[in-house]
């Protein structure tokens, strides 16, 4: 970069971009499109990357109220892991974790992803219960994930204090080797790139206000930019789900809380591995710039804002420094808030409606960045062939009303 | 600090309160159908605004009504449930 930057200085053409960049910006709605994608996160660009790579479809809108990735895509802490509970869900998190494995490839660029190890400690009879469930379950379907002594959870990360200043000591851990971080907002970048390069229109700053429905069949898109023609939707807005379904009377079991999360000042590199403790309401991991990345549970009740409370902080800090007293003296540089929508069964919800050409991808609560390869992929089959895939079945909207959960709490890391 | 006013006990720390969730009129477990019995048990409103809500006042053991803005995090006022209109 450095070198480019001196040519592009050296080189006379200053006032000129030296890069091109990443997106275009359309001139203006079409009239018509074949799929509108409401929310231009990672996971509705990620599916219009699909849609025009995998099946040639890409007469694409997507319309973002905000800008690319300003919802839970820029605001999660970047964790990617599969060693979830029930196998619907690890067959589900293993596929994105392999597609996330060869992303920085295939977008010619650099999502960061690094391969740092994942430890959730236990620190009750019970949690070690549940995390040699997990184990079993994990290893049967190829995932790598074991159950590991305190030795060697001191061995990996030799800064931690197992006795937890005496306050609920840690037993053991369950290890899962490939758990990972990645630039989040480079993932939608590069999704969103992949779409632009491949026709797919991105339109930023475009609210939607309505959606036609006439006879249970999506016909139009009300937009404060004007009416778009179109048969088919996908609502892929997380925490602002629950305002598109009211568009089409569509009931959900979705509630939203607010996830809150926080950067420490950089520190040299420490910290390899991504710790995180069920019990102590948090998770930690070190960035690529040095800064702790830290995140606790939900905040106690439902709420659409993105405010930030000195509870939390004051929470959060309590118990890291129960794992790792030496960070006193650290500050915290930034804190912010991203919207969960929840499910009661910590699954996702995805697939086809009751309406036709409604399609919806949502319920991603503190679990959606690391599905955002796979939710794009399964949700461009299904919008392609009309169809709901494989590995998304067990996570179809009308799984509640036919009474079959896809019971995932016991793997949501953070006690919620 | 953020408080919440306890019909019983006064305006006390909000952190002395758990939150129960959104108040459904429950229908008649006898009469109601499957999918009447579904959208009871598991579909919310979900969207922000003013909601009526259960929370219970964990010092003293009180359950109550709060209606609150939940897009703007703002009480707006507490009563016993036998007292909802």
């Amino acid at each position: 970069m450095p070198y480019r930057l001196l040519r592009f200085a050296l080189g006379g053409k200053y006032g000129e971009y030296p890069e091109p960049r990443m997106f275009h910006t359309p001139d203006g709605l079409k009239k018509k499109y074949d799929v509108v994608i409401i929310g231009a996160g990672g996971h509705g660009l990620a599916c219009a990357y699909y849609l025009a790579r995998d099946h040639g479809i890409t007469n694409v809108a997507v319309l973002e109220k905000n800008y690319i990735g300003s919802g839970g895509t820029g605001r999660n802490t970047a964790i990617v892991r599969s060693n979830y509970l029930t196998p619907e869900g690890v067959r589900f998190y293993d596929e994105s974790i392999k597609l996330f494995q060869d992303l920085s490839a295939e977008f010619d660029l650099n999502l960061f992803y690094s391969e740092r190890g994942h430890f959730t400690l236990v620190h009750t009879d019970g949690a070690l219960r549940t995390m040699r469930w997990r184990a079993e379950v994990n290893k049967h379907l190829g995932v790598e994930s074991e159950l590991v002594d305190r030795a060697f959870i001191k061995s990996e990360c030799p800064e931690i204090d197992l006795q937890c200043g005496g306050n609920m000591p840690v037993l053991g851990a369950l290890y899962h080797p490939p758990g990972a971080i990645a630039r989040h907002d480079a993932v939608a970048w590069g999704y969103g790139r992949g779409a632009d390069q491949r026709g797919v229109e991105i339109h930023q700053e475009t609210t939607v206000t309505g959606i036609q429905v006439e006879n249970d069949r999506v016909t139009g898109v009300h937009t404060d930019k004007g009416f778009i023609e179109t048969e088919t939707v996908l609502s892929a807005v997380a925490g602002y789900t629950p305002h598109v379904t009211a568009m089409v009377d569509l009931r959900t079991p979705l509630v939203v809380h607010p996830l809150q999360a926080c950067v420490s000042e950089p520190l040299k590199p420490w910290l390899d591995p991504i710790i995180v403790s069920a019990s102590f309401h948090l998770y930690v991991s070190q960035s690529s710039r040095g800064e702790l990345v830290m995140g606790a549970s939900l905040d106690p009740y439902e709420l659409h804002s993105v405010r930030s409370t000195l509870d939390f902080a004051e929470g959060l800090a309590g118990h890291l420094l129960e794992l790792f007293p030496f960070l006193s003296d650290v500050k915290v540089l930034r804190q912010w808030a991203g919207l969960s929508d929840m499910t009661p069964d910590f699954s996702p919800i995805m697939g086809k409606t009751r309406i036709r050409g409604f399609y919806i991808d949502a319920g991603w609560g503190t679990w959606g960045f690391k599905a955002t390869p796979v939710s794009g992929k399964t949700m461009a089959y299904t919008i392609a062939n009309d169809e709901d895939h494989d590995l998304i079945r067990p996570f179809r909207l009308s799984r509640f009303e036919e009474y079959e959960l896809v019971g995932e709490k016991g793997a949501a890391s953070v006690g919620h | 600090m953020k408080q919440l006013r306890c019909p019983v006990n006064g305006v006390r720390p909000v952190q002395e309160f758990v939150f129960g969730g959104e108040y459904r009129p429950m229908p008649d477990p006898a009469g109601a159908n499957d999918d009447e019995w579904a959208d009871y048990v598991f579909h919310r409103s979900g969207e922000p605004g003013i909601q009526r809500e259960w929370w219970y006042h964990s010092s003293s053991g009180v359950w109550f009504i709060a209606e609150r803005d939940t897009a703007k995090d703002e009480f707006i006022r507490t009563y016993l449930f036998e007292e909802m209109e």
